[in-house]
């Protein structure tokens, strides 16, 4: 199913958010203006029918990489290009959230919810078509035809995520963004969800962003992986040599706090540090802060992404 | 045991009609466990139910000129010695039978409560809507313009409006005009309220992922606003719109008193009680006791079962 042209390229894509205050206290304190750099320089591409995963801290820019991606949000710098989609149109990206408790109207019927891409996109000639196509995207999630008519709240949270899926599937995607889809969920539904994933990405020949701060759901998931840090990349390998090898500094320290079933009392290395915080990030390399091998120059080069034992890397000291 | 379930399941699959629902439903279960609920709700109905009836409950036509006398002028009520049916609660100094003057009197009242509260509720929610989804210029300045209003006290704006009006209005829309432009004026003040609290609850929901997944498809901000955001933002505006009905019936009942309301020939409840005044002092206090009875049972009644929805509504007092 992997084909040689990426469905999504990201070159050099930075976004700034503007935090300060309003106008009239930065007047009267002499403030001046604030800005977040919540993702800072990042490319990567995505091949057709592939997953890549970001991974990394809560507050590491994972999220609005999926925000710019899907449009949300715009690039304040960088190119975010699709490939073609089928039969020449546009690629159309989807996304699902991670809450299931509120990507979901709580006033509308799970059938509306479903139906509402197909109504909107005019997908259907005619309603009766809709109403076939929501039953058939139920099937496909596992819920029953009867589900249509009830309301989200009468659903647990895994059958949320189900209908999030289905609602998501509606529009006839080519690339999913995936925001976190099982973070809420209990670790048995979590399974469920992401089986149910790779199924319709089989089925559908889906291409799938998929982001998470759980390294095993991930593993699962994914045939890259992308490591950030602060908004910039700092390891991008195949998910097998990333779990096998891990090579920055900081891949190793998340991948040392999984826990293992085979050594359950291994040494495991404590987390130096919390992440500083990304309004004022450390100069240089923004890891030198809580890196084991940081030298006196890591504090004022930013390392780049270099090619490395089939990985690409982001650091000064390997 | 398979019967137990098939009914189970038969129960659960029946869809209910609006009426059972609402039997079922935790309002209908907290009104009827309230007292005051339910006895503000049985003085209301009848207040209303009286006032709409009122041709063919009152004795007499009290627009009539033709049907009043003279000599029936101050009698007292049947109780007292002088009072004579079908007088029940007297007349006043023209020989108006108070009771019909009540009854017809509450009737101007309440629709002038009901469409001063449907025109405000109709422009707050829509002002609050915009402001609190575009945010930015928009925001400041529909909610100055609020801010402004009711910063100015409510009865000097009403007694200015209603007198340019009644200067400005050609001599025969005076008297049909007189009503419209008490609507109008009492809207004018009361609209920033639902506005106020609409806003609040569009930016919370603004920024759900509901919102955001149906943006993603496309859908134009208007159908965003009134199919997604609106109907989640509407349990306040209830309560909101209960309140303001006793309010907006107390400002008309003030105006007439002051001599701006209604004109004496079709007499709200606050027309009544200014003329009674007069006579209060010459012995004929039921001209304005009666009248004055009528407004307090039916803005306590309002208000009453205002503060009950809002408890019953308010998740935090269950």
């Amino acid at each position: 199913m992997i084909s040689a042209e990426p469905i999504l390229s990201v070159t050099h894509v930075s976004k700034q958010f503007d935090v300060s205050a309003p106008w009239l206290n930065r007047v009267l304190e002499r403030k001046p203006k604030l800005f977040v750099n919540a993702v800072n320089d990042i490319s990567f591409s995505i091949p057709r029918g592939s997953c890549l995963s970001i991974v990394g801290e809560s507050g590491c820019g994972k999220s609005t990489v999926a925000r710019l991606v899907t449009g949300l949000n715009s690039a304040s710098s960088g190119e975010i290009r699709f490939g073609r989609g089928s039969g020449g149109r546009p690629v159309r990206v989807q996304m699902i959230f991670q809450d299931p408790h509120s990507s979901l109207n709580p006033r509308w019927r799970v059938g509306d919810i479903i139906a509402e891409p197909i109504r909107e996109m005019k997908l259907r000639a005619t309603e009766a078509e809709t109403h076939q196509r929501v039953e058939e995207l139920l099937h496909t999630v596992g819920l029953a035809a009867d589900d249509m008519r009830k309301y989200a709240h009468e659903f647990s949270g895994g059958q949320r995520q189900r209908i999030s899926i289905a609602r998501a599937l509606a529009s006839e995607p080519e690339l999913l963004v995936c925001d976190e889809p099982t973070s809420a969920l209990d670790v048995s539904v979590q399974a469920q969800i992401l089986n149910l994933m790779r199924r319709l990405q089989e089925e559908f020949g889906l291409t799938y962003l998929f982001i998470s701060h759980d390294l095993s759901v991930v593993r699962h998931m994914s045939d890259t992986i992308a490591v950030m840090y602060l908004g910039r990349i700092v390891e991008m390998a195949p998910a097998e040599a990333l779990f096998r090898a891990p090579q920055h500094p900081y891949s190793r320290l998340l991948l040392g706090t999984i826990p293992d079933i085979h050594a359950p009392r291994r040494d495991r290395a404590l987390q130096a540090g919390e992440p500083p915080s990304p309004l004022n990030p450390p100069t240089g390399c923004t890891f030198h802060p809580r890196c084991p091998i940081a030298t006196e120059h890591c504090k004022r080069i930013v390392p780049d992404l270099q090619t490395r034992a089939g990985a690409q890397v982001a650091c000064l000291n390997l | 045991m398979t019967d137990i379930h098939a009914s189970v399941t038969a129960r659960r699959d029946k869809p209910k009609g609006r009426l059972e629902r609402l039997r079922d439903s935790d309002l209908w279960w907290s009104f009827s466990r309230s007292r005051s609920a339910v006895g503000a709700a049985i003085a209301l109905g009848l207040v209303i139910l009286t006032a709409l009836f009122a041709p063919l409950l009152s004795p007499q036509n009290p627009y009539d000129l033709a049907a009043l006398e003279l000599w029936n002028a101050e009698l007292p009520p049947v109780w007292m010695e002088g009072g004579q049916m079908p007088y029940v609660l007297g007349t006043d100094v023209q020989g108006r039978d108070i009771l019909s003057g009540i009854l017809y009197g509450t009737r101007v009242s309440v629709f002038i409560g009901i469409a001063s509260v449907l025109v405000s509720l109709g422009v707050g929610v829509l002002a609050g809507l915009t402001a609190g989804f575009f945010g930015g210029w928009v925001d400041n300045v529909l909610m100055r313009v609020g801010d402004v209003l009711l910063s100015i006290p409510i009865i000097l704006v009403a007694i200015l409006v209603s007198s340019v009006a009644q200067a400005l209005l050609p001599p025969h829309l005076r008297e049909a005009g007189i009503s419209v432009v008490l609507v109008l004026a009492i809207a004018m003040y009361s609209w920033v309220q639902y506005a106020r609290v609409v806003r609040a609850q569009t930016m919370v929901e603004r920024r759900k992922e509901y919102v955001q997944a149906s943006r993603l498809v496309g859908t134009p901000a208007r159908r965003l606003m009134l199919k997604h955001i609106l109907p989640n933002t509407l349990t306040p505006v209830f309560v909101t719109a209960t309140l303001n009905f006793g309010l907006a019936i107390l400002i008309e009942a003030t105006l007439s008193f002051l001599g701006v309301g209604m004109p004496p020939n079709q007499p709200s409840l606050g027309t009544l009680i200014r003329v009674g005044n007069q006579y209060l002092f010459s012995g004929s206090w039921w001209i304005v006791l009666f009248p004055s009875i009528q407004l307090c049972i039916l803005v306590v009644a309002v208000n009453m079962l205002g503060d009950w929805l809002r408890d019953a509504l308010n998740p935090k007092l269950r």
